[in-house]
């Protein structure tokens, strides 16, 4: 099959222009484009975070007005989630790499894989839209809550849309993955001896296949609602409030799964490869991501603890809550153990690792005490839960794609970057991060509800701190990108395999050829992750 | 240990402290023990890997004992969740109005106060009531919480312990003041809260008609000094000529009773240019002919 396509060029090489870009159908290609596009909106996301954060330096009024504040929040939730976090490790590593993991040549639906690209470009456009038409982007906080959503006369119909698009973006990925696992695995690798990156989209997939429309069908509702007066969520006429975020968290929920799962994966790459020996309860691992994917579905009602619901329903939401910490915590001491007797060589893509681990702990274990409910009703909508979930998105997720960039950038572009900057990098974006967000979890315990343009006198110290942390972070995120753009050009070029890894993507050329691999592929005796000595 | 200053921080602040006691012992435990191996298992240290696939009596042990430890966090945040949901028969009950960005509180007797007065050592209930959108009632200090629905009406007690002045927030996102919707809570004697609930309660030496456009909540939106705020100020505003769009087309006029009534009642029909719809309620019911009357002689007077 592949005898006729060369495998002398490299998948960058073997056709030129822009149309050979925009409608390639090579899994590569796509992944990179989607990185480009994902990479562009985080930066747009973390600007409008630093405005935000700027905004807060003090009480009162410092650069903006409420209104313009509620809007740059909404859009920074907007873009960072639905842009930025929901596709970001699947749409770019899952791309690129699940095949070659697979030790394939593609995905199983390139024309649809395609297809979602433009669909999250198409979804992009309409959320850059409410920038410029109508009455401003939207102002009512990325949840879109009822009835204020109905209310207001802001851009809403335009975000809500956006999102909708989006999610088909999603839902193709979903699938398309779920099918490339199941028909195209490398012959003899069964479910069990797949690399555990390749298990985690398993399991976010089956997340994005199920859920996602159930947010779609809820976004089509507020439209419906805004546009025809239907009275499903405004209670002025006749709707529930309620049943919206009953219906918004079902999904949302689950989203925050679809973006943590394939962070876990990432974890459970990097490690084996730098402590070069096997991965400590492979089974474990990977069956954890499908128990936290299906138990994930039944704990959305956490994020109403103070709706209004009825007590019994507190209780179960809470002990659910509880329960699906149990996989995601035996998750944490495998990657500990997989350190144990290991022989680590201490590279940036571990540090980002490490990283992950101490603030994904964070981030965890700060989601037990929003599970409890006594705890819960005191921090509830507080700057606890924006510590918390900063924590989880970006101090875990982000951190992982960070690692991951680092990890595969010299798979990809073939050349390798300044190690030592990118250390310097790393150690100013992980300082500034704990000061950007760990003050928030004070300020929550405190009192401070989220969402707040203004804030009270006693709140004000703890505010400064966290945004002089923002501006740590920036200059570790300028100096990590330079650092790589600079790289792409002029780092050393770097033959199959610099990591010293045993996973199959490093089998192959740097970077790929355009069907991946220019010799047959060949499985690991004794598992992905049975490093020979 | 605890400054208690109502009945519920107690509950709310064992579960806190026994969740975050124990995540802070596993943060640490953790985190140094990964440190440790990096460093005692560096190539340098340790050129050569050992592979262990996996250890039975470990994985088993730390199922379990986390299993067991976050039992018993939900039993301590559940311990303390159950009595704000058991209201004494004898509750004394406010109804908490929430709206754009106010709080207003309601006495058995029919009168309403902007800050809620409450008798220390009473059990007090409130019923949560949104003209609205979505609010919810915080009371950092005493560490309760509760969302404010339209069209549902929730609730939340408490029984104050400590006298003293404590901050009412609003902690669901409505809107571009939610930051500013702040009342205060007093917790006066028995004693001192019956001579205000005689004496101070509903009266006011505000003129009437300012008292009806307080106790609606217009002015945190409509400044009596000239402020833009979220909506026209009221100051000069009766008779002024204004340039409002109706029907997507800009027309000028007069700010007379007629247009008052109109903007009451149909808030969104007419909007004063350089202002955004969508953002007051009707007043259709809210306000009769009599108020409106004081109102605008209220107005009279802000020139």
């Amino acid at each position: 099959m592949a005898t006729a396509i060369s495998t002398e060029k490299n998948f960058f090489e073997i056709k030129k222009g822009i149309a050979s870009w925009l409608f390639t159908l090579d899994h590569k290609r796509i992944g990179l484009m989607y990185f480009y596009a994902i990479i562009s909106f985080f930066l747009v996301g973390v600007i409008l975070g630093l405005l935000m954060r700027l905004e807060l330096i003090a009480p009162g009024e410092t650069i903006v007005k409420p209104t313009t504040y509620n809007q740059i929040f909404t859009l920074h939730g907007v873009i960072m989630i639905f842009l930025f976090i929901i596709p970001s490790i699947p749409a770019i590593f899952g791309n690129f790499f699940l095949p070659i993991m697979l030790g394939t040549d593609d995905v199983a639906f390139p024309r649809l894989n395609l297809l979602s690209w433009w669909l999250y470009v198409g979804g992009a456009v309409f959320a850059l839209l409410t920038l410029v038409v109508g009455d401003g982007p939207a102002d009512t906080g990325w949840t879109f809550y009822a009835p204020y959503s109905v209310q207001t006369g802001t851009n809403v119909t335009l975000s809500v849309l956006a999102a909708f698009i989006l999610g088909f973006s999603s839902i193709l990925t979903g699938l398309n993955f779920i099918v490339t696992i199941h028909r195209l695995r490398a012959p003899g690798m069964t479910f069990n001896k797949m690399p555990l990156f390749a298990w985690s989209l398993y399991a976010t997939s089956w997340i994005q296949l199920l859920a996602t429309p159930i947010i779609g069908i809820t976004l089509l509702m507020i439209v419906a609602e805004r546009v025809f007066g239907i009275g499903l969520f405004d209670p002025s006429i006749g709707g529930d409030p309620i049943l919206y975020q009953h219906l918004f968290w079902i999904y949302s929920h689950p989203a925050v799964y679809i973006m943590a799962l394939p962070a876990m994966g990432i974890i459970s790459e990097l490690i084996p490869s730098f402590a070069k020996r096997t991965i400590f309860g492979y089974k474990a691992i990977a069956y954890s991501s499908m128990a936290i994917a299906f138990v994930g579905y039944f704990v959305w009602g956490h994020h109403m603890f103070t709706s209004g619901m009825s007590g019994t329903a507190r209780v179960i939401f809470s002990i659910l809550t509880f329960i699906v910490a149990i996989p995601t915590a035996v998750k944490v001491f495998n990657w500990v153990a997989t350190l144990y007797k290991g022989s680590i060589d201490v590279q940036t893509p571990l540090l980002y690792a490490l990283a992950f681990i101490f603030q994904f702990l964070i981030g965890g274990l700060s989601g037990l005490v929003l599970a409890a409910l006594a705890a819960d009703i005191h921090v509830h909508d507080t700057y606890f839960v924006v510590g918390h979930f900063h924590y989880v998105m970006f101090g875990g997720t982000g951190f992982a794609m960070f690692g991951a960039l680092h990890y595969w950038f010299p798979k990809i572009w073939g050349r390798m970057y300044n190690k030592r900057t990118a250390n310097i990098g790393f150690a100013l974006l992980t300082v500034g991060f704990n000061f950007l967000y760990f003050p928030m979890m004070i300020l929550g315990l405190m009192g401070m509800p989220r969402r707040y343009y203004d804030y009270l006198p006693r709140f004000t110290d703890l505010n400064v701190i966290s945004t002089v942390g923002s501006w740590i972070l920036a200059i570790g995120l300028i100096i990590m990108l330079w650092n790589l753009i600079r790289a792409k050009k002029t780092g050393e070029k770097v033959g199959r395999n610099p990591w010293g890894s045993i996973s199959m993507e490093w089998q192959t050329k740097s970077p790929p050829p355009l069907e991946n691999f220019d010799k047959l592929p060949e499985l690991n005796e004794g598992g992905p992750y049975h490093y020979k000595h | 240990m605890f400054s208690e200053a109502s009945n519920f921080v107690k509950g709310v602040d064992t579960s806190l402290a026994v969740i975050l006691g124990i995540s802070i012992f596993f943060l640490i435990g953790i985190t140094v023990v990964m440190i440790y191996f990096v460093i005692r298992y560096n190539k340098k240290r340790n050129p050569k890997a050992t592979n262990i696939e996996h250890n039975n009596t470990l994985e088993i042990l730390w199922t379990v004992i986390p299993t067991i430890l976050v039992l018993i966090m939900f039993y301590y945040g559940w311990a303390g969740f159950k009595p704000m949901r058991e209201v004494p028969d004898d509750a004394m009950v406010v109804k908490a109005y929430g709206q754009m960005w106010q709080w207003t509180f309601e006495y058995d007797n029919g009168k309403k106060s902007d800050k809620l007065v409450v008798p220390k050592g009473k059990a007090v209930k409130l019923d949560l009531i949104s003209l609205d959108v979505l609010h919810a009632l915080y009371i950092p200090a005493f560490r309760i919480k509760e969302d404010v629905v339209p069209g549902k009406t929730n609730f939340m007690w408490f029984e104050a312990r400590k006298l003293g002045e404590y901050d009412v927030l609003c902690a669901e996102y409505c809107g571009q003041r939610h930051a500013y919707m702040i009342s205060k809570l007093i917790v006066k004697e028995q004693a001192d809260y019956d001579n205000w609930y005689i004496n101070e309660l509903g009266v006011s030496t505000d003129p009437p008609g300012l008292s009806i456009l307080k106790q609606n909540a217009c002015i945190s939106c409509h400044s009596l000094d000239g402020t833009v705020l979220v909506g026209p100020t009221f100051k000069g505003i009766w008779e002024r000529k204004q340039i409002i769009i109706r029907d997507g087309k800009e027309i000028e006029i007069v700010v007379d009773k007629e247009y008052m009534r109109r903007s009451l009642n149909k808030p969104n029909d007419d909007i004063v240019k350089g202002f955004n719809k969508g953002l007051m309620i009707s007043y259709e019911d809210k306000i009769n002919e009599e108020q409106l009357d004081q109102i605008i002689e209220y107005l009279k007077t802000l020139k």
